[in-house]
């Protein structure tokens, strides 16, 4: 690591604060990407606030029809919570397929979304679920988020404090992971909400996290696995490394989807 | 430089550490306590799993500073003087380790199994479980017996297990 | 407390320190006043150093020296060595690369050392190496073995022409010739035996330390042999000589062969130490490990089967490369030579055998012994071709190695081998049995109904272990004898201290040592204590390697106990009062013959030492006594590891349903031990043949450089085993002892492979056989063996 220096600041004012005061700084919820990252020498923030200190940006909770989960609650609380499972299932499935048990003691679902790794499982589900980022700014879709790999529509200092999900109970998610690193290579994530058909992907595409539109509209007629036969993506859009061409991606996509979209028809 | 406070395996402890150094360099050279190793550089083999406030973590991947006012425990502080803990126990019986590099952080990882999932596991469990412990001498075959009976033998109450 | 016989479970001794933390690895050792070293290495697979400036990185904060090649040369520090010489099929010596610690004009693979930064803290030698200047002239990288000898390939070592080390032939080629012209069917697979990184979850470390009031060194490093090592940085290297330098290998945390070899980092820790005037500590970060430590195996193989028209083998002929990377490492020649094509008859009674290998140069890491280290690649050979030809002839590949397998012993092989025992068909029975191959099918249509493809494989392999005789190896080119030493140091009051020249890190030599000298003596293990891995205590030894400890390190350790008893025998006639002809021992007690008078063994120990009782003229007071012991032959354990899977063939993913492991290793010590031995060996072996793969770009980068990249198997990759023992007693020890260590990385590869090339119904699958290479073959497979 390089030198930084440390902050611990105690509200999001403060760390907004903070952040916009430093020149090079690098907000630390979870920290498994950016200490990883700190340790390889790949970034070298002049200022790391941690936002460890922050008791706002804890807790799960669910009003009315809308499940609320802080920022810096950990995959693990998301995973074992009985508010999570009983208003989205999936969405606690989801979280304890994140990295490993002790991946998910730290790592947070606000960090998750912030960073939008492309193999990551969380974007997965707020695309999926239609959630809603809320920031120490505004309210962002979404849909409007995600903006490319690694990219999101989070301004310099702005900082996610909960994320709204809507509580769908006909909702899955399917992983294929990397046999090497155990991220997606694949993820799907399907819901269905009344008329409102998801299916997000994750882990496959070369800019990162999207909604397959195709599989969306073709699941409109009936919502069964069945329904995406022969659908496909173009692999040239797909990720391909040592361990999946972008045939292979496309391909799994598809594999993945119908898998998904029949445990969400259940 | 600032100041981290934190107790571990049930001791305060303070020092000045530099910003840099993460929670297992802190264990294994401010305090000495070597048991917690450091097999990768990227947060997936686990020989550095402790446990902090009562959760199994990678001890590589968090900051010292980020476990301030934090109970750390370590391999260290498992059982009791003379008294081994029932997990330790059983690796040894089960002969769950070879070279034992990643053991304390696959005990540690064991016990935080234990304390999610209960006494009676079931061997998919535990190797699903185990995704974040790499281990190259094992096959991972008796490890998972070591845990599975591991896990029972944590249900005795403690004072039978001192008499046995 | 009771004596501990051979072939009991025995708990492990070792495991207290373990299991609470308080094994001591290299780096758990502090030394006062210690710095740290961080390796300045090349980003590329191929350059010449054209300038390389220190000087700004020098002046920078805690930095306390940093070293190059040119120091190396200007302190007349050799290069490090390759121990085994090979004669080509000219007669030539190899070709061998010079190999500094520290580059001189070259740098040749991407990892390759270029300078040392010794600094307070890691932290400030990583800062002072950012900003050393290299000014590199990138040549040509030399990644891809096929072509590394094409004339437009550059040249890794300028001076070796075709990048060729040697090229080298095992066998009667004529014979092996004509029988493959009368064959009645022929059998050709080609094979790449892919590349791996051993990764041991203890990466290297070393602490080298300086003493200038006795101008010598110690160096704690992580070794299989750390005498070997003071050997060769002594005699080779140039450190210091032998008595000059103590080597201390700790609680090491696994090896796999990987640290048997002299490294250029332990090399400059201890050179440098004495430069600086402080000890210097340098630890592998999983990184460094990938880049520099040797990897393993990375053959292309063509290899053909001659069949007579009964299904019986007549011929067998081999065509490998092998990659030796950029330099060839302390034992690298000898892996696709002699530990690798004498070993090409596998269990089988084949006439005539010829096999030709060229090692090769490229700009890539060095290529040595890994597990197995010649053998997994040998049987991966005869057992693929066994199980393709026995699909081609249309016979059960079970049958046909029952028809082919050898039944008389001694039998000597066309590849120099004479294997003293066995019984393979004992193996494969009791394999089949335990593996309930009658029900495959049924399994097979049951997973069939589900979509997925199942597939049965067996491997019946066979390894050659505990090494050799001295004199044997040494006709063949190895630099050392493969002896071992022992000492048993018996104390006055009856405990023992046993040195070993062998080392455990992971074997479990604390007890299974102890529980032979426990079942000796008759006393209890609690009172026996191994002593190994460092060369101030143990006088000298060959290390841990090739499954050598228990028939090669044990026999020592019987031979010294022999001369023990010997003596304590006549101390005990003295006692007495009897003829030494008529004193027996047993059960930790020496008694006369024929009467009720005995004395304990303790007894004797203290007499020994009290020395009132006997005439010292005749007999020298204390009970201690060494011996070396030189195998007679290599030990050949064997047996059947037999694969079941399960494809999806939708995503590729493979299953791994039942594995059974029925092994011949001879006498064993403790079956706990050798049983853990085994499931390691396997796992590795399923990560050779299902996830491990270390892959170069074109440009010589390491693409696989992490455990992101590099899949490891783990827990839930693999099943449990189903575990079996039979047993033809070894000739060739005085315990009957075989050998464990590496069995399970040998089977396992082709076990898996003849089981996915069984599902898959196409013997071209490569290996790793990833979820996407399954899927490509599996949806080109129109119908594949599925249900029948």
């Amino acid at each position: 690591m390089f030198a930084f220096t440390y902050h611990r600041p105690s509200s999001v004012r403060k760390a907004a604060a903070l952040a916009a005061s430093v020149a090079d700084g690098k907000l630390l919820a979870g920290g498994h990407t950016l200490i990883p990252t700190l340790k390889q020498r790949l970034a070298a923030p002049g200022d790391v606030i941690d936002l460890g200190g922050i008791p706002d940006l804890a807790g799960i909770e669910l009003r009315g029809r809308t499940l609320s989960i802080g920022a810096m609650t950990r995959h693990a609380e998301v995973a074992a919570s009985p508010v999570v499972k009983e208003a989205v299932p999936a969405l606690a499935y989801l979280a304890g397929l994140i990295g490993d048990p002790a991946v998910r003691n730290r790592g947070t679902i606000g960090g998750s979304i912030a960073n939008n790794d492309p193999s990551a499982d969380y974007p997965a589900a707020c695309l999926g679920l239609g959630a809603t980022i809320i920031t120490s700014q505004r309210r962002i879709e979404a849909d409007d988020f995600f903006t490319g790999l690694f990219e999101t529509a989070l301004e310099p200092g702005e900082i996610i404090t909960r994320i709204a999900f809507p509580a769908v109970k006909k909702a899955a998610y399917v992983k294929f992971a990397n046999p090497a690193s155990r991220y997606a290579m694949v993820g799907v994530f399907a819901a269905k909400r009344t008329a409102d058909i998801r299916v997000a992907v994750t882990g496959a595409s070369q800019s990162g996290v999207f909604r397959w539109t195709e599989a969306e509209e073709a699941l409109k007629k009936r919502f069964a696995g069945r329904s995406l036969d022969g659908l496909s993506l173009p692999a040239d859009d797909m990720i391909s490394d040592l361990h999946g061409s972008g045939e292979y991606r496309a391909h799994l996509v598809g594999v993945i989807a119908q898998r998904a979209v029949e445990a969400a028809a259940g | 430089m600032p100041i981290v406070t934190m107790t571990v395996n049930g001791r305060p402890v303070s020092a000045d550490v530099d910003p840099r150094t993460l929670l297992v360099q802190f264990l294994r050279e401010n305090l000495m306590l070597t048991g917690t190793h450091v097999g990768c550089d990227t947060s997936q083999c686990g020989a550095c799993t402790v446990h902090l406030d009562g959760h199994a973590v990678k001890a590589c991947t968090v900051l010292a500073l980020q476990a301030e006012g934090g109970a750390v425990v370590t391999i260290e502080g498992l059982g009791a003087p003379g008294l081994l803990h029932p997990m330790q126990e059983a690796f040894r019986e089960h002969h769950g380790l070879q070279c034992g590099f990643c053991t304390p952080g696959m005990i540690m990882a064991a016990i935080d199994i234990v304390n999610r999932h209960g006494n009676e596991l079931a061997e998919h469990t535990v190797r699903e479980e185990l995704e974040g412990n790499i281990c190259r001498c094992t096959g991972y075959h008796n490890i998972v017996r070591a845990i599975t009976e591991g896990a029972r033998a944590m249900a005795a109450p403690v004072l039978n297990r001192a008499a046995e | 407390m009771t004596v501990t016989r051979i072939g009991e479970a025995v708990r492990r001794k070792e495991d207290h320190r373990f299991i609470t933390g308080k094994g001591q690895y290299t780096d758990d050792i502090f030394r006062p006043r210690q710095t740290h070293a961080y390796f300045l290495r090349s980003p590329h697979a191929h350059a010449r150093i054209r300038r390389l400036d220190t000087a700004e990185a020098a002046a920078m904060p805690g930095v306390v020296g940093i070293l190059t090649g040119k120091d190396l040369a200007e302190d007349k520090i050799g290069d490090l060595i390759c121990g085994w010489m090979i004669h080509d099929i000219h007669g030539q010596p190899m070709k061998m690369g010079s190999h500094p610690a520290l580059a001189k004009e070259k740098v040749r693979y991407v990892g390759d050392h270029v300078a040392v930064v010794i600094a307070e803290r890691l932290d400030q030698a990583r800062d002072a190496a950012e900003a050393i200047e290299v000014d590199y002239e990138v040549l040509p990288a030399v990644a891809d073995l096929a072509t590394a000898t094409d004339a437009t390939a550059a040249l890794v070592h300028d001076e070796i022409a075709g990048n060729l080390a040697f090229e080298w032939h095992l066998g009667h080629k004529a014979m092996t010739d004509h029988a493959f012209e009368r064959a009645h069917h022929v059998t050709r697979l080609d094979i790449v035996n892919n590349r791996l990184v051993p990764n041991p979850m203890e990466p290297r470390a070393a602490i080298g330390e300086y003493d200038s009031g006795n101008d010598s060194f110690t160096l704690w490093t992580t070794s299989q042999n750390p005498h070997v090592a003071r050997l060769v940085l002594s005699a080779f290297v140039g450190i210091a000589p032998e008595h000059k330098l103590r080597v201390i290998a700790p609680d090491v945390g696994g090896g796999f062969g990987s640290k048997i070899f002299i490294y250029a980092e332990e090399t400059v820790c201890a050179w440098a130490s004495k430069r600086v005037g402080r000890p210097v500590k340098w630890t592998s970060d999983r990184s460094e490990a990938f880049l520099s430590d040797a990897h393993g195996r990375d053959h292309i193989t063509t290899a053909e089967l001659a069949l007579d028209e009964r299904g019986k083998i007549t011929a067998l002929r081999v065509k490998t490369r092998a990659n030796m990377g950029a330099y060839l490492s302390t034992f690298a020649s000898s892996i696709p030579t002699y530990l690798y094509a004498t070993l090409l008859s596998g269990q089988y009674d084949i006439p005539a055998i010829h096999a030709a290998v060229e090692a090769v140069y490229t700009t890539t890491a060095p290529v040595d012994a890994y597990r197995g280290a010649g053998r997994p690649e040998a049987t991966f050979v005869v057992e693929r071709l066994a199980e393709a030809a026995a699909r081609e002839i249309g016979m059960d590949p079970a049958d046909f190695r029952k028809k082919n397998f050898i039944r008389k012993f001694p039998h000597q092989t066309p590849v120099i081998m004479t294997y003293d025992i066995g019984n393979y068909r004992a193996s494969l029975d009791k394999a089949m049995e335990i593996a309930d191959v009658k029900g495959f099918n049924r399994r097979r249509r049951q997973s069939a109904r589900e979509g997925k493809l199942r597939g049965l494989g067996y491997s019946c392999y066979i390894e050659a272990c505990g090494i050799a005789p001295s004199q044997a190896v040494g006709s063949l080119g190895a630099g050392v004898g493969l002896w071992e030493s022992a000492e048993v140091r018996v104390n006055p009051t009856g405990n023992v201290e046993v040195l070993t020249g062998s080392h455990s890190h992971g074997q479990g030599h604390e007890t299974t040592f102890a529980q032979l000298v426990s079942d000796r003596l008759g006393i209890p293990i609690e009172q026996v204590t191994v002593v190994h891995g460092d060369t101030d205590k143990v006088q000298f030894g060959m290390g841990t390697y090739g499954s050598r400890s228990g028939a090669v390190g044990m026999s020592a350790i019987v031979k010294a106990l022999d001369k023990v008893e010997a003596k304590a025998k006549k101390i005990a006639s003295h006692l007495l009062e009897a003829a030494e002809a008529d004193i027996e021992f047993k059960d930790g007690k020496f008694s006369v013959a024929g009467t009720d008078r005995s004395i304990d063994f303790a007894s004797v120990a203290l007499n020994a030492y009290v020395a009132h009782k006997f005439p010292t003229s005749e007999i020298e007071p204390g009970l201690k006594e060494g011996a070396f012991y030189d195998p007679v032959n290599f030990t050949f354990p064997a047996g059947t590891h037999i694969c079941e899977l399960e494809i999806d063939p939708a995503t590729g993913r493979t299953t791994i349903c039942n594995w059974t492991a029925v092994d011949d290793f001879g006498v064993v010590i403790n079956p706990m031990i050798v049983e853990g031995q085994v499931h390691g060996g396997i796992a590795q072996g399923v990560g050779q043949a299902l996830l491990e793969g270390a892959a170069y770009d074109r440009d010589g980068q390491l693409v696989t450089g992490s455990f992101m990249d590099y899949a490891m198997p783990r827990a839930d990759d693999l099943p449990s085993f189903k575990m079996g023992f039979t047993e033809t007693k070894c000739p060739s020890n005085p315990l009957g002892i075989k050998g464990c260590g590496e069995a399970g990385a040998i089977a396992a590869p082709a076990a898996v492979m003849n089981a996915i090339t069984d599902a898959l119904g196409t013997e071209a699958v490569p290996m790793p056989a990833t979820p996407q290479t399954v899927w490509k073959i599996a949806r080109t497979r129109a119908a594949p063996r599925a249900a029948e």
